[in-house]
């Protein structure tokens, strides 16, 4: 049986624990907020870019001069799984779950006999993949130091990724991250990005607005151009979906951990009462049968 | 005059969005305005100065990367880089230049490193434009 002493101090303990999780479910609101901010203000260009390059690319004739990061190297030997996560834990499940398709995915395709590379970003993608495919991973980026992700990190991941695509030392990428639904509710999405795809456009199409667009320079130079810079705002898109899921997953975590803690200190207030309540009934019958017995 | 619905977009926010009588925009092959009712048209970018007239005094802003498409509903700007020309230091602008040229000193194959020529004089006459014009509003 704890004494009085114990259950105060795991009552304090708990109390404490409950103000720090309530205070970061509140953190998490509040750049909850921002995070989503950015994320619908980064829309409007994803969305542009995806349209303008998906007409000039159906419109374009393949051939020698497009370029590869359209068509791809003609080759599916060596993926490179471009894993973005969060550089922080106590955010429920969301590093697990991102992480977990991608090592889901990883398994397939080494079955099949292709060669697995993975790219991180972000610390706790990295830590559970280095434990499982301590060879293959080429490199880690940390965003830690940085107060919101930026543009210029995304290009310079698109750069990289575009680097080594140039020396073939991949065919297909492929992102991992949690696309934001809602704060209860974040979905671990993969997506290839070399080759690129879009999104059917069943609009322009119908409407044959993509037929008479003057292009200045040639379609392919546009292309040639335009193709890396999608690549960054593809992966700035992600990085921005995954800072607010990181936010509404950390908030729901907090908000349950918060409850838990306020159950626990509801319990074990009962058992400090009974048992101060115990302890002041025993000493009375001591009392009082001493005093009898005189 | 006629005017038209314009947007300028950078990839973290969306810079401007309204109705506009003329836009001249740098575009690769030498800078075009664009007034109501253009021809569907899409070009890419150069380092430069971008003017939007409209009500009131002429806005100058500062783009760089990315491209333009005009189409009848309107004109769409979409810039990496998209800073009004009061807000550009000319830090900034030199800082820009030296990467340039560490870009250019990296290049490991002629293609790139021609590439990257170009882009580093693209960089330099817009610089050059930005102060011109510096003198002249001061």
């Amino acid at each position: 049986m704890a004494s009085l002493k114990d259950l105060r101090n795991r009552i304090a303990s708990v109390k404490a624990t409950q103000k720090i999780t309530k205070a970061m479910q509140m953190v998490a609101a509040a750049k909850l907020r921002r995070a989503q901010q950015a994320a619908e203000a980064a829309r409007p260009y994803a969305q542009r870019m995806e349209s303008v390059l998906g007409n000039i690319a159906t419109a374009v004739a393949p051939g020698p001069d497009v370029p590869a990061l359209l068509t791809g190297t003609g080759k599916d030997e060596t993926h490179l799984l471009l894993v973005l996560t969060a550089e922080r834990g106590l955010c429920g499940a969301f590093n697990s779950s991102i992480v977990r398709i991608a090592r889901e995915r990883a398994l397939v395709l080494m079955n099949q006999g292709k060669t697995v590379k993975f790219y991180c970003v972000g610390r706790k993608g990295y830590e559970p993949l280095r434990r499982l495919f301590p060879k293959q991973i080429v490199k880690l980026v940390e965003l830690r130091a940085n107060k919101g992700v930026t543009f210029a990190d995304a290009q310079a991941i698109a750069h990289d990724l575009g680097d080594m695509f140039a020396a073939g030392e991949f065919d297909v990428a492929t992102q991992f991250f949690s696309r934001f639904q809602s704060v209860i509710s974040q979905v671990p999405t993969a997506q290839q990005l070399i080759p690129a795809t879009f999104p059917e456009q069943p609009a322009a199409a119908a409407t044959g607005a993509s037929a008479v667009y003057d292009y200045e320079p040639g379609e392919a130079e546009i292309l040639a151009d335009l193709l890396p810079r999608n690549l960054a705002v593809q992966i700035f898109k992600s990085l921005l979906e995954n800072g607010a899921s990181e936010q509404g997953a950390r908030m729901s975590a907090m908000d349950n951990a918060t409850r838990n803690a306020g159950e626990m200190i509801k319990k074990q207030t009962l058992t400090y009462n009974r048992t101060r309540q115990a302890m002041i009934t025993k000493e009375l019958i001591e009392i009082i049968s001493g005093a009898e017995a005189l | 005059m006629a005017t038209f619905p314009f947007e300028l977009v950078s990839p973290e926010r969306l810079v401007y969005s309204g109705t506009v009588s003329e836009v001249v925009v740098p575009g690769t092959e030498g800078e075009f305005g664009v007034l109501a009712g253009h021809a569907p048209f899409v070009s890419t970018l150069k380092p430069g100065i971008l003017t939007i007239k409209g009500d009131g005094a002429p806005r100058k802003l500062f783009v760089r990367g990315g491209f333009a498409e005009a189409n009848p509903q309107g004109l769409t700007v979409l810039a990496e880089t998209a800073i009004p020309l009061a807000d550009l230091r000319a830090e900034n602008l030199a800082q820009m230049i030296k990467d340039a040229e560490e870009d250019v000193e990296d290049a490991k194959d002629e293609t790139t490193r021609n590439r990257r020529l170009v882009f580093l004089e693209q960089v330099k006459s817009a610089a050059a434009a930005v102060e011109a014009d510096a003198r002249t509003t001061h």
